[in-house]
């Protein structure tokens, strides 16, 4: 038997696509979302109290499926699933998605794989309007407050962004980047000063706010997200074929029948709707949307048809799951998500990357 | 595919200093802009395209102005090859041939049958069939080049502008490029550099200097001694070979400076005469 040299057996495989990019769309969105239906029913019976998988199903398809579950457990137990974990588990789904769908969007958008809501100066204005209301206490829309003035911060910081990057009426992504980082940067600033300023309890809660977390999740908080984050994925995924088109650049993009600035300018708004939506009731949780895009195309290509939908999935499945470790690993405290999210998201990502690197000149 | 018209009238954009260009191309034309660098050719390209809007005058294509007509119809009649496309794309090279379809296609439209024949039968004819699930970041520029091309076919323009399309191709591609063209029976518009490859490809010549047209004809009424020094400053001989077409000698040395035997340089002796 020969000695070959390294790299050599893979350089000579017959070329061919990696399996997962042939199969079918429906049947890889099927899959994760039947993946994503079952990571959610886990998530509901896992936390400090556990409650068995069978019970969970039994009591959400009970009160929402009357005529099929006729019986299922009542008491304390079933006011946790229903109250307390169900709400919180579909925000969490909620919220992983909008940041996969937007973290898609905007490198496509943008041409740039290192695109995420913080360059559009979205994240830290909502920060920033958080952080107003935790310390300050300018509350005057009571529990809905600090949403409200999340999701203004947010639009306000992202419109300074707009109006910095659109110099001679065009967006050029570059300068769009730019605006964004600064405006970010500056944002930061004065929400850090505010923090560090103020009583210990509220930075506390402050810091919690900055770093991401479902906790204390309420039906009331959810409908608004949900909603957004649907009708806002639904409809990037009907602008899939354009952001195909953008890979091309400027110039490609014009030739395939694009008006570029104008298609650019629409997605952007999307993503900073769709963003203010979810950091509104989730803060900041970094890393998502920048990796789940990523993860999504080294494992079935480039194509936004596809990379849309499954990343969507994906960030979903993700971020429930992230949301469990946040109330399991330091019980009964909760970890930030934006904690765990960074923590597992570097070195994933670099593992990727190196894969990535190998298989290109299959 | 029927080609179609092109018709530029009194076109001006200041930025790239085109003025008064009017340039009228019948149906099934191959036109060659030549041209040297920085004569506005790609902005002249870029205009009918639609990526540029010129500050005065009109170009219709088959008929309509390209500037009162939405992107998309342009995209469905006109295919562009751009000098600078994008190279580091994660994509495959069959996903990008079929971005040529998007023009034609509804938000969430799969390939029909149809469609996916045409992309194979393009990436066929570019030579690229043996690379089509290799990413784009992987290939040399002539190879992205001709994927791009592909890319360009499929759209199924009845015009098709190439810039400087020969750019990175060694020369059997350069001429299969030139050979596919003249095949196609679509009008075209080339920017291109190279005079002789030029002059054998296309059916008429139009020159840029400085944002305006000096010189419009038959290749071999085009390319000449006089054209080629007052617009490039360069001297050649031109022969007129028995095709009818131009061969260009240039001459590199002025005859009463240039070295007689050129390596030998001060403190470099390749001969070794000290021993």
């Amino acid at each position: 038997m020969t000695v070959k040299a390294p790299g050599a057996g893979r350089r000579h495989q017959a070329p061919g696509p990696p399996t997962v990019r042939r199969v079918a769309l429906p049947g890889l969105v099927g899959g994760l979302a039947a993946i994503l239906a079952l990571s959610m029913i886990a998530a509901v019976g896992l936390g400090p109290v556990s409650i068995p998988f069978g019970d969970v199903a039994q009591m959400i398809g009970h009160r929402y499926l009357p005529g099929v579950v006729d019986t299922a457990p009542t008491g304390p137990r079933s006011v946790i699933v229903l109250d307390i974990r169900l709400p919180r588990v579909l925000l969490g789904a909620a919220v992983g998605a909008g940041l996969a769908a937007v973290g898609t969007v905007l490198q496509a958008v943008l041409r740039n794989p290192l695109a995420d809501p913080y360059l559009i100066g979205a994240s830290s204005g909502a920060s920033f309007g958080a952080v107003l209301v935790i310390i300050v206490g300018f509350s005057p829309f009571g529990t809905f407050s600090l949403p409200l003035a999340a999701f203004l911060g947010a639009m306000a910081t992202f419109s300074l962004v707009m109006l910095l990057a659109g110099g001679r009426g065009l967006l050029a992504p570059t300068r769009l980047i730019l605006a964004g980082v600064a405006v970010a940067a500056f944002t930061e600033a004065i929400t850090h000063y505010l923090v560090l300023t103020s009583p210990d309890k509220e930075v506390r809660s402050a810091m919690f706010w900055m770093l991401g977390g479902l906790g204390g999740t309420q039906w009331r908080d959810i409908g608004v997200p949900i909603a957004v984050v649907v009708v806002g994925t639904l409809w990037f995924w009907t602008q899939s074929g354009r952001l195909n088109a953008l890979v091309l650049g400027e110039e490609g993009a014009t030739s395939l029948g694009l008006e570029v600035d104008r298609v650019r300018r629409r997605l952007i708004v999307g993503c900073a709707l769709v963003i203010g939506a979810v950091v509104a009731v989730s803060g900041g949780i970094a890393f998502v949307a920048l990796m789940v895009p990523h993860a999504v195309r080294l494992v079935v290509g480039g194509d936004n048809r596809r990379v849309l939908p499954l990343a969507a999935l994906t960030g979903a499945i993700l971020l429930v799951w992230v949301d469990v470790g946040a109330r399991m690993l330091n019980r009964p405290d909760e970890i930030p998500i934006g904690v765990i999210t960074a923590v597992l998201g570097a070195p994933f990502f670099l593992v990727l990357l190196r894969r990535a690197d190998r298989r290109r000149w299959q | 595919m029927t080609p179609v018209s092109v018709e530029i009238d009194d076109l001006a954009w200041a930025p790239a200093r085109l003025s008064d260009i009017t340039l009228h191309v019948p149906p099934g034309q191959i036109v060659g802009l030549l041209g040297p660098n920085g004569s506005g050719k790609s902005s002249l390209l870029r205009c009918v395209y639609r990526s540029l809007r010129p500050d005065t005058g009109t170009v219709r294509v088959d008929g309509a102005d390209v500037w009162r007509t939405p992107a998309r119809a342009v995209a469905r009649k006109v295919a562009v090859l751009t000098q600078d496309a994008p190279a580091d794309l994660e994509n495959s090279v069959e996903q990008i041939v079929a971005l040529g379809r998007i023009p034609h296609q509804g938000p969430l439209g799969g390939l029909s049958v149809a469609e996916r024949v045409l992309i194979a039968d393009a990436m066929r004819r570019c030579d690229i069939a043996d690379l089509a699930h290799r990413s784009m970041a992987t290939l040399s520029g002539g190879e992205r080049q001709r994927v791009q091309l592909a890319r360009a076919l499929v759209q199924e323009p009845r015009l098709l502008i190439l810039d400087e399309p020969t750019n990175h191709l060694d020369l059997h591609h350069q001429v299969e490029l030139l050979r596919l063209l003249r095949s196609l029976g679509v009008t075209a518009l080339i920017a291109l550099h190279d005079l002789q490859l030029a002059a054998a490809a296309c059916h008429r010549l139009v020159v840029l200097d400085q944002g305006r047209v000096v010189a419009d004809g038959a290749p071999a009424d085009v390319v000449t001694a006089d054209l080629l020094r007052t617009v490039y400053q360069v001297d050649a001989d031109i022969t007129l070979g028995p095709d009818g077409l131009p061969r260009i000698a240039v001459h590199l040395y002025d005859p009463s400076t240039a070295p007689v035997t050129a390596p030998v340089t001060e403190g470099h002796d390749p001969v070794g005469t000290e021993g």
